[in-house]
């Protein structure tokens, strides 16, 4: 049965047969016993039409809320340029394969290098990888090097990193037999800091890096890549390892994924670092040319002794962030964290003089922050705000909204924002 | 010229565009600590538009996509990327939405695909949650282990896996703290029965098997080895890379399955994005549900909602709820294939590397004389002998701007070679693939330092791997100026 997806008629599937040698296609399945065989359909929708398609999944859409975006945690609503889009968009990059024939996809591996050094320069770390799956495997990943490195199986979540990346760890930790413990004691493999934190707030880098220090822990910092436009970098406060989530760099929001976890570190962890990196060499005649390189590390060569079971990994954002990063440039990058700076704290300064919120936190924070709703309950006026097309935040314990301003937000939509709650 | 962005970099210049400030403006170090700031901007490239566009379309024309031309990968399943569903997965309604959301139509699309997938899978539930292939098996094979612990059986450590297991089954049974053991294939590249049994003992946790296998070849003994592991107390995890011949013929769960993971960026034609984002979701038989991560999207009172305050949940492998946008792909190919679309799909699969491996038997040693499924392998060894490699032969196809099949895997072929043409090519491109392997042979036959030193036609010629190796540049200012 041809589709649009499928090319042979059924004249040229009669002659393929013919050239090996069957009757018909159900000979080239005889070695499935009989008694695994499924004699009927599959049980699934009928098959639609591009058009019907289109229509029934433009419906599926349509369901969901929509409008202004004051929500965060992780997952932000920044600008996305038009060339982002164009670039992923082509079909030599979406649609080719991980890049192992080296001199066909050295638009891929050039890009990847690429990629790297601005990871790089963003963070002050030595090298990058490829990119991990998320901000919370990324984290997880930095753990397992830290407890093989230092030989030692307790880690330290120090200050309130974000909720989703700790089940991930404690998921991941359980199998691997670490211990979450709150003290740094000579058995600690690794302190693990997020910066800004959960609640957008800054933390003190440089404090606990040095008590990471102290004990022989490794430094592990998740960060915002977007407030590094901004903020002093962890490697200037010692950090060993630096990674986060790399969705605020040009990539939607997308329900949560995909995005892409980045993975930097100090030059020492080189031949530790999980998953793809690209490595730059010459051909015969001496040209430049980039490939996959150090893949004695990788699963596909060391197998149950490789460090890390990644394979597929999220090049495709990596790239969007790459496009990203290159549009906005050293300028733009910097305009971008410093808007979202101001705008934010404009909107902590015009809630908290409703009278309705009450603060949380005195400490400085960058794009986001937490507040107490003091006039009645959070739901009602988020499910309310929700219904007029703006989502206010993300509701915490206690009667709590944790709220994100990025550049994207406008004066207009904020002092909307402020009336609603009066 | 093939510079790098930075190279490009011209102080002063920009592409960005941006709002101005229209909140009055308080300064920097009156919000933020001095010792917070950053002492020196991030030093990002300076271009315009123009230039970035051209930079990264100049790129793009130096990779090879399968809108380039045939990809025949093996266990890579380098199928069409429906146009179709880049658009839908693009629409605002789904890209625009926040994790946090009310999101009714992201949850029913969620929750339906669960349902399709355990329907085509032969499962009783599916979790989307895991981000790649590796990924979704790392978390069956923490959902085998956790299943073993609550029974009281925590000594149940050992993972069986084949020699001719990809890469990341053996990594994966570590990452999920368990112990990988290897089993042999036998003549006919079946698992080896009696050193199966060998390794059968009141450790076992389970086998990993990929069937179709990786060389092609359906485990004619799949009933038998399922029993052997059940009558064990082990459980059985299938591979799902090779899903690809096998939709609506037969199913992972009525084989014996417990334990399964699909590629969505295989079977189910989501784009591969030169390595990611893929999506790995895992099914399991009613026993392991229990145990799987949260959260699963459940059907009640006539509406889907995130569920699963399950107390032996194996707890998140990932932030919130999977690659969603990698989802919606997936979930519109299977709505524009229904069931009977979806079994064209495979038995097209099975006949396009059935007779593309009849075309390449009369000059290629084929390494098992048998139909294979989508895929089968070649094996190099005669030419090799001769003085040409395989690497030399894929190296050489490069030239005839085809995509080379993935090669040296199995581990278990010499010089291998294995081809997957997927069901999306034509009889045309299958006999073009196939004159292109016959010209290739020839040549290294009459002329094998034209092959020895292939590519010739490519942006750069064969790169040197143990430069890069010995002396790594991994950032471009790691070079040497």
């Amino acid at each position: 049965m041809p589709t649009s997806y499928i090319p042979n008629t059924k004249a040229e599937q009669d002659e393929m047969l013919a050239a090996i040698g069957v009757a018909a296609v159900e000979d080239l399945f005889a070695d499935i016993p009989e008694a695994v065989r499924l004699r009927r359909d599959l049980n699934l929708p009928p098959a639609r039409s591009e058009g019907e398609l289109v229509a029934h999944m433009q419906a599926l859409a349509n369901e969901n809320a929509s409008g202004t975006c004051f929500a965060g945690g992780g997952i932000y609503d920044h600008f996305i340029p038009a060339a982002v889009s164009e670039i992923i968009g082509r079909q030599e990059f979406y649609s080719a394969y991980t890049p192992y024939q080296a001199e066909m996809s050295q638009g891929t591996l050039q890009t990847i290098f690429e990629y790297q050094t601005m990871i790089c320069r963003l963070t002050g770390m030595d090298i990058s990888n490829a990119s991990l799956y998320d901000g919370a495997t990324a984290c997880v990943e930095a753990m397992l090097i830290a407890a093989d490195v230092t030989r030692r199986n307790e880690i330290v979540l120090a200050g309130a990193i974000h909720p989703e990346y700790i089940a991930v760890i404690k998921t991941y930790a359980r199998f691997r037999n670490l211990r979450i413990t709150d003290e740094i004691t000579d058995n600690c493999a690794a302190v693990i800091a997020q910066n800004p934190n959960y609640y957008g707030l800054l933390e003190d880098l440089e404090t606990i890096g040095q008590a990471a220090k102290a004990k022989g822990a490794l430094f592990i910092v998740s960060v915002d890549p977007i407030s590094l436009g901004i903020l002093e970098t962890p490697a200037a406060f010692g950090a060993d390892i630096v990674v986060g989530e790399g969705q605020a760099l040009g990539n939607p929001m997308n329900f949560g994924g995909p995005g892409f976890g980045f993975f930097a570190c100090k030059a020492a962890y080189m031949r530790k670092v999980p998953g793809r990196i690209v490595g730059e060499t010459t051909d015969a005649n001496g040209k430049r040319g980039f490939l996959l390189t150090l893949q004695a590390r990788e699963q596909h060569i060391r197998r149950e002794k490789a460090g890390s079971n990644i394979c597929s990994n999220q090049a495709l954002c990596a790239l969007a962030a790459t496009v990203y990063m290159s549009i906005m440039g050293k300028e733009g990058l910097r305009k971008v964290a410093e808007l979202c700076l101001q705008k934010a704290h404009y909107l902590y300064d015009a809630l908290l003089a409703t009278g309705k919120f009450a603060p949380r936190f005195t400490a400085p924070f960058f794009k986001e922050f937490a507040l107490t709703y003091t006039g009645g309950d959070i739901k009602t006026i988020y499910n309310t705000m929700r219904d007029n097309g703006m989502t206010p935040g993300i509701i915490l314990p206690d009667n709590g909204l944790l709220i994100a301003v990025t550049e994207k937000r406008t004066k207009a939509e904020m002092d909307v924002y402020a009336r609603s709650v009066r | 010229m093939n510079q790098v962005i930075f190279e490009k970099s011209i102080p002063g210049r920009s592409a960005y565009s941006l709002p101005a400030c229209d909140v009055p403006a308080r300064k920097t170090e009156d919000l933020i600590p001095n010792q917070m700031l950053r002492a020196n901007v991030a030093e990002l490239p300076e271009l315009s538009e123009v230039d970035v566009l051209r930079h990264f379309v100049g790129l793009s024309q130096k990779n090879y996509g399968v809108l380039s031309g045939i990809y025949p990968l093996g266990s890579c399943t380098m199928k069409y990327n429906p146009i179709v569903n880049e658009r839908v997965a693009g629409l605002d309604g789904f890209t625009g939405t926040h994790p946090s959301m009310d999101c009714p139509g992201n949850l029913r699309l969620m929750g339906e695909l669960q349902a399709m997938l355990a329907e085509i899978t032969g499962m009783d539930a599916v979790t989307l949650q895991p981000a790649a292939g590796s990924h979704g098996e790392m978390t069956g094979l923490m959902i085998m282990k956790a299943y073993h612990e609550k029974r009281g059986e925590p000594q149940r450590t050992k993972i069986l896996v084949p020699d001719s297991a990809h890469g990341t089954n053996p990594a994966s049974v570590t990452m999920a703290g368990l112990q990988t053991v290897q089993i042999k294939s036998d003549l006919s590249g079946n698992v080896d029965l009696d050193d199966l049994r060998a390794h059968i003992d009141g450790q076992l946790a389970g086998l990993m098997l990929t069937n179709p296998n990786t060389l092609g070849l359906f485990e004619v003994n799949i009933q038998e080895i399922a029993a052997l592991i059940h009558a064990a107390g082990g459980l059985l995890y299938y591979d799902g890379a090779n899903q690809n011949a096998i939709c609506g013929i037969t199913r992972p769960g009525d084989m014996g399955f417990d334990v399964i993971h699909l590629n969505l960026h295989k079977t189910f034609s989501t784009p591969h994005g030169g390595g990611g984002p893929g999506s790995g979701p895992v099914g399991v038989k009613q026993a392991l549900v229990p145990f799987l991560p949260v959260p699963t999207v459940v059907y009640d009172d006539g509406s889907y909602r995130f569920g699963g305050d399950n107390p032996d949940s194996i707890g998140k492998v990932r932030s919130f709820y999977g690659n969603f946008a990698i989802m919606v792909r997936a979930y519109a190919y299977i709505r524009s294939m229904g069931a009977q679309g979806l079994k064209a799909v495979s038995e097209n699969a099975v006949l396009n590397a059935n007779y593309l491996m009849a075309g390449l038997r009369d000059f290629m040693k084929i390494e098992y004389d048998r139909t294979c499924m989508h895929e089968f392998v070649a094996s190099g060894l005669p030419q090799k002998e001769q003085g040409v490699s395989t690497l030399d032969i894929a190296k050489r196809m490069l030239d005839y701007n085809v995509h080379p099949p993935t090669v040296y895997f199995p581990l278990i072929v010499r010089e291998a070679m294995m081809f997957e043409p997927t069901e999306t090519e034509s009889k045309q491109t299958l006999d073009a693939l196939v004159e292109t392997m016959q010209t290739i042979l020839t040549e290294a036959a009459e002329n094998p330092e034209l092959v020895k030193t292939a590519p010739h036609n490519r942006p750069v010629g064969r790169l040197d791997e143990l430069k890069a190796a010995r002396k790594p540049v991994l950032t471009w200012d790691q070079r040497t100026p």
